[in-house]
């Protein structure tokens, strides 16, 4: 590889003969392009190697600002794409030495994009986050506060530390229960459901635990039910977060047999 | 600033809540690096790098301010990555100390054995005590 620029690959779909994205420009403000093989379509960009090479992107990829730019910019490209035509978005900084490589991709790996083609088309990713209160969960801890022989101040704290220790796991239990419910009810209306690590409640400054970072696969048809099924639990209490729809991220494995 | 203009056909339902926050870049980012195909391309980016980078942002955020915007956060209360028992580990550490420390600013009779015992297999439990009364006194 001496070339001093790289293919970059964002997001691949069927080669329904559209014409190449116009306008449309990806990382480093780069214009995409498509790439057709196999009916298959591959929407790229050239970037210099000297930032998307290894060594460059093991050092950029930490810095934030990059990241943030980047992931943006990828992500512009993968949505621009996936609202139009059902697409498969590929992760982050896939990137190739040239477009042949990219060309035998689709060739290669034709039937397994396909399947995934066909496992998104007229579906939509729904993301769903559930938040709860710790506060409100936990059950009140003074029913374990009588009784008990010591009776010492040093004790009364040690009471009151497992106390609260006692119904912070429940309360932690209580919204996993929570959880549950509510990603199964979702994924009963959805043709898939995943549940994705949480994100954490202190850095999006909210003192809430986030109990439920779910991605739901759903078909166009019963999006409306959807929608209605997210409304119907937030009636149940707990703050309930609907973002979408997205590409089929969370959807988009290749070497998936089945359903998820 | 680079969100896509969403065409009419795709618009939130006005249901959801009022409609639809912008993505924030947490939501982007576990999508773009965790989620989507992932193919070995011909630049190598370490995978096991990429996954670590969770963690990493992590050190890089705690510094930056606009973390909260951002919400990256995901990482914090995954007991994967936080371990939970680490948690009542240092909860009953700090407990402990907790209980040392009023145990010697009060020279509280052992009301508390269990725990005093602990102590006093350490350094008999007497002399200390009239030591600390003189100090008190």
């Amino acid at each position: 590889m001496t070339a001093d620029a790289g293919t970059y690959l964002y997001v691949v779909a069927r080669d329904s003969g559209a014409p190449s994205p116009e306008g449309l420009s990806g990382v480093a403000g780069a214009p995409v392009r498509a790439i057709t093989r196999s009916g298959l379509v591959a929407y790229v960009s050239t970037v210099p190697l000297a930032e998307f090479g290894e060594e460059p992107l093991q050092r950029s990829m930490e810095d934030l600002d990059w990241l943030d730019a980047t992931a943006r910019a990828h992500h512009h490209v993968v949505e621009a794409v996936a609202v139009a035509v059902p697409a498969v978005p590929v992760r982050l900084v896939t990137v190739y030495s040239g477009d042949e490589q990219v060309s035998g991709l689709l060739e290669e790996r034709h039937d397994d994009f396909c399947q995934a083609l066909d496992r998104i088309t007229g579906r939509q990713e729904w993301g769903v986050k559930v938040y709860a209160d710790p506060a409100e969960q936990a059950e009140p801890a003074a029913a374990q506060e009588s009784g008990g022989a010591a009776t010492g101040p040093g004790a009364a704290y040690l009471r009151k530390r497992q106390a609260g220790l006692r119904s912070r796991e429940e309360a932690w239990r209580r919204a996993s229960a929570r959880a549950e419910r509510v990603h199964d009810r979702l994924a009963s209306v959805a043709v898939a459901g995943r549940r994705h690590r949480a994100q954490d409640p202190q850095l999006s400054g909210r003192k809430e635990w986030m109990i439920l970072n779910g991605a739901y696969l759903v078909d166009e048809e019963r999006r409306a039910e959807f929608v209605r099924t997210v409304d119907e639990l937030r009636g149940e209490g707990g703050e309930l977060e609907l973002t979408g729809p997205w590409a089929p991220y969370s959807f988009a494995a290749l070497d998936e047999g089945g359903e998820p | 600033m680079m969100e896509p203009a969403r065409p009419a056909g795709r618009a939130y339902p006005s249901s959801s809540g009022g409609g639809r926050e912008p993505a924030n870049l947490g939501d982007i980012l576990e999508r773009v690096l965790d989620r989507g195909v992932i193919i070995a391309g011909d630049i190598r980016v370490n995978l096991l790098d990429i996954e670590l980078l969770t963690i990493k942002l992590r050190l890089v955020v705690a510094s930056v301010d606009t973390a909260k915007e951002m919400g990256i956060d995901w990482w914090e209360h995954d007991p994967w990555l936080t371990g939970k028992d680490r948690g009542l580990e240092e909860e009953n550490r700090r407990l402990r100390r907790r209980l040392e420390a009023l145990e010697e600013g009060r020279s509280a009779p052992p009301a508390i054995e269990g725990h005093v015992e602990e102590d006093e297999d350490v350094e008999p439990a007497p002399r200390r005590r009239a030591g600390r009364r003189r100090d008190d006194g």
